[in-house]
């Protein structure tokens, strides 16, 4: 059954294209490691299942890292109780942080705008400080949840007889999830959740969900339930990052609290504006510019700019050296706040806006030159 | 008498010391217009919005066709059939005006809630088609593709009647439909107005310009200072002597 557009095809397939090929063309840019590709892809799925809620309903959250945490708790207890098979892990966190989404969902929508923002706030930050005090037998405080060689790992336990020494490794039914198998897996579920969010995009359901931001008494006046709408899309982003949690501890299967802090939901509300609020593909573009960022900017040191500026004369690279230095390495805060000052004054549909005003001006240039017109049909010539 | 289906039995409404609506009684018979007039301030708005449920009354009962409105959510009495054309046009300007008449009709379908994430707006030929055709109706189908926000305010108008009418409502309100028109746009929404009346449909209209109340109303009610002080046919009401007064006021 042919659902969408052609449009949306070819949209779907050079998404998937460009995730898979992310080992290639990444390393003249520097970051073509997995770990790191690995990150791309997990932030990627954190700010696509965000630009849900923010990018259709129009309601900003600040509480999303919540359901990170809850994820990474869900799949490390998964591994330790059960299997070291990531499948249940990511299951057990999609499933917790969706359950935890519809309580703080349900209670944060009873209002709207910045009181919202309020409640998922607080809410967020209850769950980060009862992870360091109440919550210590579930997620082990300031020491964070780790696997043990005493854990009973039920499942593995009935298959495996022998016992190992150091600590086992997450697997997908055998692959270790590490390297650039670990990467492919969270391409893969990256992908998976593109076309989901694609779909629902162009879906009735995501319609409605436009219509909220857009104007919430026309909903109400034309016989539509706005709430169990909102709080449906508020559970959908929930589960996304729960699904993103959970990966991050498939790579590296320990949990701490920190993961929950007011920060890290600040990161992803950075990352879809900067890439473009309600767009498909700028969440994904702003999770890696910021995570490109943090990893790979940051490591330009004076050494690296000194390098790179040596075909200047000595004269000039000295000046030039430390000026650059302040907007890299340490400095690579600094940029990034420029360029999101930028980017919200000058382009507030973010870069997607920006990629197509380009667009829309190289069309305009290449026109003349390469349409069917005869010189003398060229106005002003 | 028997097919009156809109009751407002004694409705009493006040903000802080000012009352709104005094006592108010109403019966409109189905499938009419009926006009209510009177002059700025006399709660002509406060009257549709205790009916569609934006305020609740303090005193007194609206029901519609035997089903008690009072106390309903907006949703709920949307769902019943009663729509609501707005003062200020209440469309959804980020959209195109197709989507703005599909999604309304997906709430016709699909009840005030319905978790349908998993088709695609693409393969909802019917919906579609349907929503097309009422663009046609209200004259603006060529424009379909275009963003609602970027209409003229009649258009915007038009639109939400539109909006409105894919509800296929069983009593629709109108508050002042034509104000803020141009003559010839406010003659197109006469003659747009008088197509849907042979629908069947009930409507309520509120609305200042004599010319519109006379071409549509089949009956008419006159509200001043929160009560009704006439009612009747356009051409009673007309040569009624409260009705001057009240409009003309103590201006002499």
């Amino acid at each position: 059954m042919m659902n969408f557009t052609l449009n949306d095809t070819t949209r779907f397939l050079l998404f998937a294209a460009v995730i898979l090929t992310m080992p290639i063309w990444l390393i003249p840019l520097g970051g073509g490691y997995p770990d790191l590709m690995q990150k791309f892809a997990i932030y990627g799925i954190f700010a696509i299942g965000f630009n849900i809620l923010f990018g259709l309903t129009g309601y900003l959250s600040f509480g999303h890292a919540a359901f990170l945490g809850v994820g990474s708790y869900a799949a490390v207890w998964s591994f330790k109780l059960f299997t070291m098979n990531v499948i249940p892990a990511v299951l057990f966190g999609v499933l917790f942080a969706g359950l935890l989404a519809f309580i703080i969902g349900f209670l944060s929508l009873r209002r709207s705008g910045i009181y919202f923002s309020i409640l998922t706030l607080a809410f967020a930050q209850m769950s980060y400080n009862l992870a360091y005090s109440v919550l210590t037998p579930v997620t082990y405080g300031e020491t964070g949840l780790q696997l043990s060689q005493q854990d009973p790992r039920l499942i593995d336990n009935l298959f495996i007889e022998e016992v190992s020494t150091g600590l086992p490794s997450t697997t997908l039914f055998g692959i270790k999830m590490s390297g650039y198998s670990g990467f492919y897996f969270c391409a893969v579920i990256l992908i998976l959740c593109f076309f989901i969010s694609m779909r629902i995009f162009r879906s009735p359901f995501g319609l409605m969900l436009k219509g909220i931001k857009s104007n919430q008494n026309r909903m109400k006046y034309t016989g539509l339930n706005t709430r169990p709408y909102m709080l449906t899309a508020f559970v959908i982003s929930g589960m996304y990052a729960g699904l993103a949690g959970s990966l991050l501890a498939v790579t590296d299967p320990l949990a701490g609290a920190e993961r929950m802090q007011w920060t890290a939901s600040g990161e992803v509300v950075l990352m879809t504006i900067l890439g473009g609020v309600g767009t498909l593909v700028g969440p994904m573009l702003g999770a890696g510019l910021i995570k490109y960022f943090e990893n790979i900017f940051s490591g330009f040191d004076n050494n690296v700019l000194t390098n790179a500026f040596s075909f200047l004369p000595d004269s000039v690279a000295e000046v030039v050296v430390p000026v650059v230095g302040l907007f890299v390495g340490g400095g690579w805060h600094l940029t990034l706040g420029i360029l999101f000052v930028v980017i919200v004054i000058y382009l507030p549909g973010g870069i997607v806006e920006g990629l197509s005003r380009l667009m829309a001006m190289l069309r305009k240039r290449e026109r003349p030159v390469n349409g069917n017109m005869k010189p003398q049909d060229q106005p002003g010539e | 008498m028997d097919n009156l289906v809109l009751h407002l039995d004694n409705i009493n409404k006040s903000f802080g010391g000012l009352k709104a609506l005094t006592d108010v009684n109403l019966q409109v018979e189905e499938g009419t217009t009926h006009a209510i007039i009177g002059p700025n301030g006399a709660g002509k708005s406060t009257l549709l919005n205790v009916c569609v449920g934006r305020l609740k009354p303090d005193v007194g009962h609206v029901t519609f066709d035997g089903q008690e409105l009072t106390g309903k959510q907006p949703h709920e009495i949307a769902q019943i059939g009663v729509a609501r054309v707005f003062q200020t046009p209440e469309i959804f300007p980020e959209m195109t005006l197709l989507e703005n008449v599909m999604l309304p009709a997906f709430s016709k379908r699909d009840g005030a809630f319905r978790m349908n994430a998993h088709h695609q707006l693409s393969s909802q030929a019917e919906i579609r088609d349907e929503a097309e055709h009422i663009l046609e109706d209200v004259g603006l189908k060529e424009q379909m593709l275009n963003e609602a926000g970027s209409l003229s305010r009649g258009d915007k108008r038009r639109l939400e009647l539109g909006m409105c009418l894919i509800l296929h409502p069983r009593l629709l309100l109108l508050d002042e439909p034509t104000a803020g028109m141009s003559r010839h746009d406010t003659n197109r929404t006469i003659d747009l107005l008088k197509k849907i009346k042979s629908r069947g449909m009930t409507k309520i209209i509120i609305e200042h310009d004599m010319h519109v109340v006379f071409s549509l109303a089949d009956k008419v009610s006159v509200l001043a200072r929160g009560q009704i002080i006439a009612g009747g046919s356009p051409e009673e009401v007309r040569e009624d002597e409260r009705v001057k007064e009240a409009y003309l006021g103590g201006a002499h």
